[in-house]
């Protein structure tokens, strides 16, 4: 299986990439004894938001169907947890119910939509047509749940307010008091599910799975005519993708304990789109370095002016389409590799070789 | 000889238009079974049928003796067919070695994926543009890639829709000859085709088609013999 983590579809593979990844992520283990709790729960609020980006890399840029909805699924798991977390208490690991029952309602809601788009051959635009029409349904819907009839058991749903003070991710722990999963704790936690997600899809995405993935992004039909049912392909990496984002939710709503529509609607909607395509969807490393950065930067505007920042995703989803349309982290990549190429003795790979 | 494939009474209407009628053909395991005829004979639209990208108005058909009329076209390449379109249908982003994996991987171990893709990269003369992506081949590599894609199959049947379709004269030829080392293992094929020259280097039963129906049918040599099929092929309509 560990071969598998290198492989055509996914760049870095040589020693020094697996080295450099290493010290990142040394760095990263390391970096809450250097740096204050502050920083350490921004950085945590950060990388929460990389699944989905993850997601919408395998569903979009591996498996060519731009879902304009992410955040539909980022949406139905943040409120399933709430609702879950807030009937329950939070007590005795609760809270790890409410996340697996929320990525269950969020992975259920993405097979059913999946299915009958997939299954009614809905695809190129009419793809994304369809998911963000269904994400902005789920926001309109939940913004007037403002009534007190609006609620599930205990929980309210609160319209535009959206709900809040649910309890945090936690798990029993020694000495009876739960761990519960804010700061430094759940700054490790999501590093490791991060780490986790990211290895598991390039293992993924080099095996038969990720073959018949790729095949189908480039031609469908051909993809069928060598046997394969494109179409359980398709909705499984849909599944997969939304699940992703599903988890996006859950680790947002546990970090900040509320979640609102806004976060669900059109603005947010297309940011994943904006963090990918300028990364480079076709890529899942790509698309994890450069989705942090793009996050980074946003959040260090949004503090000045959120305007700015909405403004300066704009630019850049511009900037990505006329300049690099394969992403810009993606062009770096190689870019670099053009140099080294120019500077390599004979025997460098020919124009137009692919090497990972 | 045991018939591998077989349309009964199979037709395709477009609206009003009838563009197969009631066509009966019969495939038999181990022979080289060409499909000819004028532009607009339907031998595209026949061929989509058996392959199951159009489904059939009326008529049936049968697939090893398994009746395959409403199957999707995953399904009968899982029972033993192999399709190559008329246009070169690779996947021009990947590289030719990824292209190959794609077909093979049905069937052969990964312990032996690598080994495989090597012969199958010498026999299509591809073994220095494995790492190179496939849209980046000259159209004739790229039909050959295909074939090798659909032999990857190690199908009971191969389709082919136009193989040479953009290949040079010596480019069809070489094609040919791998068509008839193909069947001298066992293959069976089905070629649509109005390449006279490739129906005379590989033929030996033919179907000829016309207005959507069967026009004739025989060996090569009867074939050829037949002043009719002469006359279709230089323009005149036979009279109904």
């Amino acid at each position: 299986m560990f071969k598998l983590l290198n492989g055509p579809q996914t760049l870095g593979e040589s020693r020094v990439f697996w080295i450099s990844f290493l010290l990142v992520v040394s760095v990263a283990m390391l970096y809450p004894a250097a740096a204050d709790a502050y920083d350490v729960g921004n950085v945590a609020y950060l990388l929460t938001w990389t699944f989905m980006a993850m997601g919408l890399c395998l569903v979009w840029g591996y498996g060519g169907m731009l879902s304009f909805g992410q955040t539909l699924f980022f949406g139905v798991a943040g409120y399933a947890y709430a609702v879950v977390a807030t009937n329950f208490g939070g007590d005795a690991g609760t809270t790890f119910l409410a996340l697996i029952i929320a990525l269950l309602l969020a992975c259920t809601v993405a097979a059913v939509l999946g299915y009958f788009m997939i299954w009614g051959r809905v695809n190129g635009v009419f793809f994304g047509i369809v998911t963000l029409s269904a994400t902005l349904v789920l926001s309109f819907f939940l913004g007037q749940t403002a009534g007190p009839e609006w609620r599930i058991g205990s929980a309210r749903l609160n319209g535009f307010n959206g709900m809040k003070d649910m309890p945090a991710l936690n798990v029993p722990w020694a000495g009876g008091e739960p761990l519960t999963f804010e700061g430094v704790p759940l700054y490790y936690l999501v590093l490791v599910l991060v780490l986790v997600v990211y290895l598991g899809l390039r293992v993924l995405l080099n095996s038969r799975f990720g073959n018949v993935i790729v095949a189908m992004r480039e031609d469908p039909q051909r993809a069928e005519l060598l046997g394969y049912d494109v179409r359980k392909f398709q909705l499984a990496t849909f599944v997969i993708g939304s699940g992703l984002a599903g988890l996006s939710g859950v680790l947002y709503t546990s970090w900040g304990q509320f979640i609102t529509p806004a976060s669900i609607g059109l603005p947010a909607a297309a940011m994943p789109i904006i963090w990918v395509a300028f990364s480079g969807r076709s890529d899942i490393t790509a698309t994890l370095v450069g989705s942090f950065i793009v996050l980074w930067v946003f959040q260090v505007l949004t503090v000045y002016s959120q305007q700015a920042a909405l403004l300066l995703m704009g630019a850049m989803l511009l900037c990505t389409v006329i300049v690099a349309p394969q992403g810009f982290v993606i062009g770096l990549v190689q870019g670099m590799r053009r140099l080294m190429v120019k500077g390599a003795a004979p025997g460098a790979p020919a124009e137009g070789e692919i090497t990972a | 000889m045991t018939v591998l494939l077989e349309t009964r009474q199979l037709s395709k209407r477009f609206g009003g238009h009838a563009a197969v009628s009631n066509v009966d053909l019969s495939v038999s395991a181990g022979e080289i079974h060409c499909l000819i005829g004028p532009n607009g004979a339907g031998k595209s639209t026949l061929f989509k049928l058996i392959v199951g990208l159009h489904s059939a108005s009326s008529g049936q058909v049968t697939f090893q003796g398994a009746d395959v009329t409403r199957h999707q076209p995953f399904e009968r390449v899982k029972l033993g067919m192999s399709i190559k379109m008329q246009a070169p249908g690779v996947f021009k982003e990947l590289p030719v070695r990824q292209n190959l994996r794609i077909a093979l991987q049905h069937h052969v171990r990964p312990s032996e994926l690598t080994a495989e893709e090597d012969r199958l990269l010498e026999l299509l003369g591809l073994t220095a543009d494995a790492a190179r992506p496939a849209g980046v081949l000259a159209h004739g590599q790229q039909q050959w890639l295909e074939i090798g894609m659909a032999l990857a199959l190690k199908p009971a049947l191969l389709l082919m829709d136009e193989p040479t379709a953009g290949l040079s004269p010596e480019e069809t030829y070489i094609t040919g000859e791998l068509m008839k080392k193909l069947n001298s293992e066992g293959m069976t094929v089905l070629v649509v085709e109005h390449d006279m020259a490739f129906i005379r280097q590989i033929a030996q039963q033919v179907t000829v088609l016309h207005f959507g129906e069967v026009f004739a049918r025989g060996t090569i040599g009867e074939v050829i013999a037949d002043a009719r099929v002469a006359e279709i092929y230089l323009g005149k309509t036979r009279d109904h």
